[in-house]
């Protein structure tokens, strides 16, 4: 009995869905907070995103007459489990060192795909040329950063010589956090600019360009499916920074002052992302693929280069 | 049913539709989104597909050509949402009334539950309209 209640519970209710969920949302609020005041406006209340996915889940679904309708409802689902799992994992490593189990690391790099895959899905299943359109520039984008973000995690993971999430994790306890290495700043600054295109963020919010395809992928979604992929924009908005600071930033602890120091690392990174957001145009995808393999591509080599040299 | 509808209140996401006008509605209502006016502090949204909106915001006086598309927009919209007609000629069609090409107000063709006249009603027109249509949920 116990083999099943309590993963079930991991997984629905506390580093999960539940628990990841509430905390996305008030991210993205955060975001369209700074948004706002960057923008020198007022911005929308705590409880705005919150009011957004509930307002979805009581709508009117419409499936259109063209799309395979399995395959354009399901699509959204694979997302949401995707990035609940990737969460459930990193949180089980950093509540408890024993939590993970072998190549997890590579497991979460895999499972972080899957929001995106689920945008390619739903948008080539809504049989829309602007959803075509934006699932086709998702899946351009996903070759461009896919390759930097591997090169500036395996750099870590050459330094320590473990593709353990505890590994990481309790090397970086011991012996001082990733940020102290050169080759570790140059890695986690790569990694931050491939999260902006993970996250879908302005510079690399090309997909779902609002102004110019009707934000793509999503243009055929209503009511209760557009609520569960807005919801996990939000998450991955959550576990991706997550994901940052338990590789390079020494993770979170959670006794003492420490819970302080954990939250503001956690809010720093959420910034620092809301930031490059707004002070930034949107790319053209081929710009956006050029820069991706290109500059970011070799400075993250050269990180990956120092590692292996011992810096 | 309030229940329901209470989160509906606090993030009305609007699409707006053009069915023939001079473009001033238009300008107006976007005058609504600068940080002058700022409607996101009431959670509302501009959206770029008709399917995530829930206030149809139509201006202009209906043309023939724009019947269909004005039909098909409505139904396309998820229920429950609203139409909203902004402007003088949404509302009645105004001078165009006797024009050729003018088939009337668009509460011929779709039901309409909030009007805001004025050419072009003023920013604060618009928001106090969509606070009343909000009220009639």
């Amino acid at each position: 009995m116990e083999t099943i209640v309590y993963p079930l519970f991991y997984f629905i209710v506390f580093p999960g869905f539940l628990f990841t969920s509430i905390i996305g949302l008030l991210a993205s609020w955060v975001d369209r907070k700074v948004t706002a005041r960057v923008q020198w406006r007022v911005g929308p209340p705590w409880y705005q995103p919150f009011a957004d996915v509930f307002k979805l889940l009581g709508k009117e679904t419409i499936v259109p007459a063209g799309p395979r309708a399995t395959l354009f409802l399901t699509a959204p689902l694979i997302g949401l489990i995707g990035v609940t799992l990737v969460s459930t994992i990193v949180w089980m490593v950093n509540l408890n060192r024993g939590g993970g189990f072998l190549g997890d690391l590579i497991v979460v790099l895999y499972l972080f795909t899957l929001p995106s895959l689920a945008v390619i899905i739903g948008g080539s299943a809504s049989k829309n040329p602007l959803g075509a359109l934006g699932a086709s520039r998702e899946m351009k984008l996903i070759l461009g950063y896919e390759l930097p973000f591997l090169i500036a995690v395996f750099t870590v993971v050459l330094k320590i010589g473990s593709v353990l999430f505890e590994d990481i994790l309790s090397y970086q306890e011991f012996n001082g956090i990733m940020l102290r290495h050169p080759s570790g700043i140059i890695a986690f600054a790569v990694a931050i600019i491939c999260a902006q295109a993970k996250m879908t963020l302005v510079p690399f919010d090309i997909p779902e360009a609002e102004q110019e395809i009707m934000a793509g992928p999503y243009i055929e979604y209503s009511g209760a499916p557009l609520a569960v992929m807005k919801l996990t924009r939000a998450m991955m908005l959550f576990t991706v920074p997550v994901f940052l600071i338990s590789v390079f930033w020494g993770g979170f602890s959670f006794d003492g002052w420490n819970i302080l120091w954990s939250i503001l690392k956690y809010v720093a990174l959420l910034v620092i992302a809301v930031l490059i957001r707004n002070t930034n145009p949107r790319l053209r995808i081929d710009q956006a693929v050029r820069f991706l393999w290109g500059p970011v591509t070799v400075v993250a080599i050269i990180g990956m280069v120092l590692a292996v040299i011992g810096y | 049913m309030a229940l329901k509808h209470l989160p509906l209140k606090k993030s009305p996401w609007i699409f707006h539709l053009s069915t023939g006008s001079c473009n001033n509605c238009d300008i107006e209502l976007l005058d609504c989104l600068t940080p002058r006016f700022d409607v996101e502090r009431f959670g509302i949204l501009l959206v770029g597909s008709v399917r995530h909106a829930d206030a149809l915001l139509v201006t202009g006086a209906l043309t023939r050509q724009c019947v269909p598309r004005l039909k098909e927009c409505y139904e396309q919209m998820p229920k429950p949402g609203l139409v909203i007609a902004i402007g003088n000629c949404a509302c009645s069609s105004c001078i165009f009334r006797d024009s050729y090409n003018i088939v009337g107000p668009i509460d011929k063709f779709v039901p309409v539950d909030v009007y805001i006249p004025g050419c072009p009603p003023k920013p604060e027109a618009m928001i106090s309209g969509i606070v009343k249509a909000l009220g009639k949920l």
